[in-house]
C-alpha cells in the first residue's frame, strides 16, 4: 500500500468512527426527555427576568470586583516579590504558595465564617462580601505570578534608559515597566477574569440570600423548585454571552496595542 | 571641523567634566577594568576604542553609575558619582545617554518618549516639555514624527529620537555606548551626522564607537582600551595614524 492510500484510508476510519458515535448517541438518547428536561421553554420563560437581572448581573458584579481586588493586590504581591527587601520576597512567595495550593472554595468557606469572627467585623455585602474576600485572596495569588512575570518580561535596557534620564525608580516602575508589562501579559490575564467569572459560583459556600445569588446558584434553586434542568442550560448561555464577547474586546485591544510594541 | 575652543586660561579654573580615577571594576572573579584613569574636558570630544570585552562599555556606563564600580572615583563635575549621598536621580539628568539598542519606550509616542523624563525627573510642565521636544525633534530633522510610535521608524531614526530625548534634559555631556553598532550601514550617515553637530556646538561628549572616521574627523582625542587598561591616549591623528603600542597596531590593522 502506498504511504498516501495508507494515510486517506486511516482518515476514512476516523470518520467512520465519529459518525457511528453520533449515531449511537442519537439513537440511545431520549429526545422528547431531553427536549422537556433541558430545553423546555415554558420553564426557561419562568426563570426570566430574575436570571438575568438578578443572576447574570451578580455574576458580572462578583467577577468585577473580584477581579479589581485581584489585580491591586496581586500587584502588591508581585512588587514585594520582587522587592530587594528579603521578608517581603518570603512574604509574599508564603502567600502565593499558599493561596495556590488551597482549594479556592475552601478558602471563601474559610474567609465567610472566619473573617466575621475574627475581626468581629461585617465586611460590607456581610457573607458574600466576606466570600468575595477570599476569591480576591485566591485571584491574587495567581495574578500576582502572571504580573511577576510581566515584570521580568520587559527588558533590562528599558530599565536602564529611564534610569539613566533620571526618572526614579517608583516612576520608572509606573510609567515604564508596569504599561509594558501588562501588555504582554493581556493573554494569561484574559485567561483569569475568565476563570473567575466561573469561580464566582463557588460564592454559594459563604450563604447567598435571594437578590444576592449568582447564575450558578440561581439555576440550581430553580433546578430544585421548577423540577426541571433547563434552567442549567439558561444559565450556560448566559455565562457564555459574558464571556464571548469579552475574549472577543480582548483581542481586538491587542491588535490595538501591537503598535506600541 | 572646529572644536570649540577652550581658552588656556579657563582650563586651569574649570573642573573636568569627566574624571575617573583608579577605577577598577568586577563581575564576580571577572576583573574588567583594572585601574582606570580617565578624563574628559568640558567641551571636549573623547572617542573610546577598542576590541570588544575590553570594558568599554563598562567604563561608560560606571560614569552615570548604571554600573557600580568596584573600587576608585568617579567625578562628574566635581560631583562624586560614587558617594551614597549624591542625589544620582539628580546626576542622571545632567548626564545624557544613548545606547547601542537605541531603548526607546515603545508604549509611547515619539513625543511621549521625549516629554516623559523631562516631566517626571524636571518637573517640567507639559507645555514646556512640548516644546523643548520638539525643538530637539527638529534638530534632528525628524520634526513631523512626533506622533509614531519606535516600531514604526527606522534604526537611525529610532537612535536619532533617543539622541533628541536625551537632549530633551537639557544635558551638561552626552555618553554615547556604539551608537550606529546595530544600524544597517546606510543609516550610520544620519545619526553621525547629527552627533557631528552636537560636537560642532561644543557639547561635551564621551563615544564608544567602533567609527575610526568619525574619532578621527570629530574626536579630539582617543582612548585606546584593551584588557580593562587604558593601552593609549592622544590626538586622533597620533593614536590611529602613529600608534605607539603594539596592541594598538594590531587592533586598529584588524578594524581599519
Ligand atoms: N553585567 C555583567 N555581568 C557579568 N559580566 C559582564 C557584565 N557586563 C559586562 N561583563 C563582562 O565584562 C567584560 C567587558 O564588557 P564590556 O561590555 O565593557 O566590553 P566592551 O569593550 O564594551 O565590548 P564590546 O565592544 O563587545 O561592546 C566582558 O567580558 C563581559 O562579559
Ligand atoms: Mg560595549
Amino acid at each position: 500500500m502506498k504511504p498516501s492510500t495508507r494515510r486517506r484510508l486511516f482518515q476514512g476510519v476516523l470518520y467512520a468512527i465519529f459518525v457511528i458515535v453520533i449515531l449511537v448517541v442519537v439513537f440511545l438518547a431520549d429526545w422528547d426527555a431531553i427536549r422537556t428536561n433541558f430545553f423546555n421553554l415554558e420553564v426557561a420563560a419562568a426563570t426570566f427576568p430574575e436570571i438575568v437581572v438578578i443572576a447574570a448581573k451578580n455574576t458580572v458584579i462578583y467577577t468585577v470586583i473580584a477581579f479589581i481586588g485581584g489585580l491591586i493586590l496581586g500587584l502588591i504581591l508581585a512588587l514585594m516579590k520582587l522587592s530587594p527587601v528579603l521578608p517581603y520576597r518570603w512574604l509574599a512567595t508564603g502567600y502565593i504558595e499558599l493561596f495556590r495550593g488551597l482549594p479556592a472554595l475552601l478558602v471563601i468557606f474559610g474567609f465567610a465564617y472566619a473573617i466575621p469572627i475574627a475581626f468581629q467585623w461585617r465586611p460590607p455585602g456581610g457573607s458574600v462580601g466576606a466570600g468575595l474576600i477570599g476569591l480576591i485572596v485566591v485571584s491574587a495569588a495567581y495574578i500576582a505570578e502572571t504580573i511577576r512575570a510581566g515584570i521580568e518580561a520587559v527588558p533590562k535596557g528599558q530599565v536602564e534608559a529611564a534610569r539613566s534620564l533620571g526618572i526614579n525608580p517608583t516612576w520608572t516602575m509606573v510609567s515604564v515597566v508596569l504599561p509594558q508589562a501588562f501588555r504582554i501579559i493581556t493573554p494569561p490575564l484574559t485567561n483569569e477574569l475568565v476563570i473567575l467569572i466561573k469561580d464566582t459560583s463557588l460564592l454559594f459556600i459563604a450563604g447567598l440570600a435571594l437578590g444576592e445569588r449568582e447564575l450558578t446558584t440561581f439555576a440550581r434553586d430553580s433546578l430544585t423548585s421548577l423540577a426541571n434542568a433547563t434552567p442549567l442550560v439558561v444559565a450556560s448561555l448566559l455565562y457564555l454571552v459574558i464571556t464571548l464577547p469579552l475574549t472577543q474586546l480582548v483581542a481586538k485591544l491587542e491588535r490595538h496595542n501591537k503598535r506600541g510594541r | 571641523m572646529t572644536s570649540v575652543s577652550k581658552g588656556s586660561s579657563a582650563v586651569s579654573t574649570t573642573e573636568p567634566a569627566i574624571e575617573v580615577r583608579a577605577l577598577c571594576k568586577s563581575f564576580g572573579s571577572n576583573d574588567v577594568l583594572k585601574g582606570i584613569d580617565f578624563h574628559v574636558d568640558q567641551g571636549e570630544v573623547v572617542c573610546v576604542i577598542g576590541p570588544s570585552g575590553s570594558g568599554k562599555s563598562t567604563l561608560l556606563r560606571c560614569v552615570n553609575r548604571l554600573e557600580e564600580p568596584t573600587t576608585g572615583s568617579v567625578m562628574v563635575e566635581g560631583v562624586d558619582i560614587t558617594d551614597p549621598e549624591t542625589d544620582l536621580d539628580k546626576m542622571r539628568t545632567r548626564i545624557g545617554m544613548v545606547f547601542q539598542q537605541f531603548n526607546l519606550f515603545p508604549h509611547l509616542t515619539v513625543l511621549g518618549n521625549l516629554t516623559l523624563a523631562q516631566q517626571r525627573a524636571k518637573k517640567r510642565g507639559k507645555a514646556e516639555a512640548i516644546e523643548v521636544a520638539r525643538r530637539n525633534l527638529a534638530k534632528v530633522g525628524l520634526a513631523e514624527k512626533e506622533n509614531a510610535f519606535p516600531s514604526q521608524l527606522s534604526g537611525g531614526q529610532q537612535q536619532r529620537v533617543a539622541i533628541a530625548r536625551a537632549l530633551s534634559m537639557d544635558p551638561d555631556m552626552m555618553l554615547f555606548d556604539e551608537p550606529t553598532s546595530a544600524l544597517d550601514p546606510e543609516l550610520v550617515g544620519d545619526v553621525l551626522e547629527v552627533m557631528k553637530q552636537l560636537a560642532r556646538e561644543g557639547m561635551t561628549m564621551m563615544v564608544v564607537t567602533h567609527e575610526m572616521g568619525f574619532a578621527r574627523e570629530v574626536g579630539d582625542r582617543v582612548v585606546f582600551m584593551d584588557g580593562g587598561v587604558v593601552v593609549e591616549q592622544g590626538k586622533p591623528e597620533d593614536v590611529l595614524g602613529n600608534p605607539q603600542h603594539e596592541r594598538t597596531r594590531s587592533f586598529l590593522s584588524k578594524v581599519l
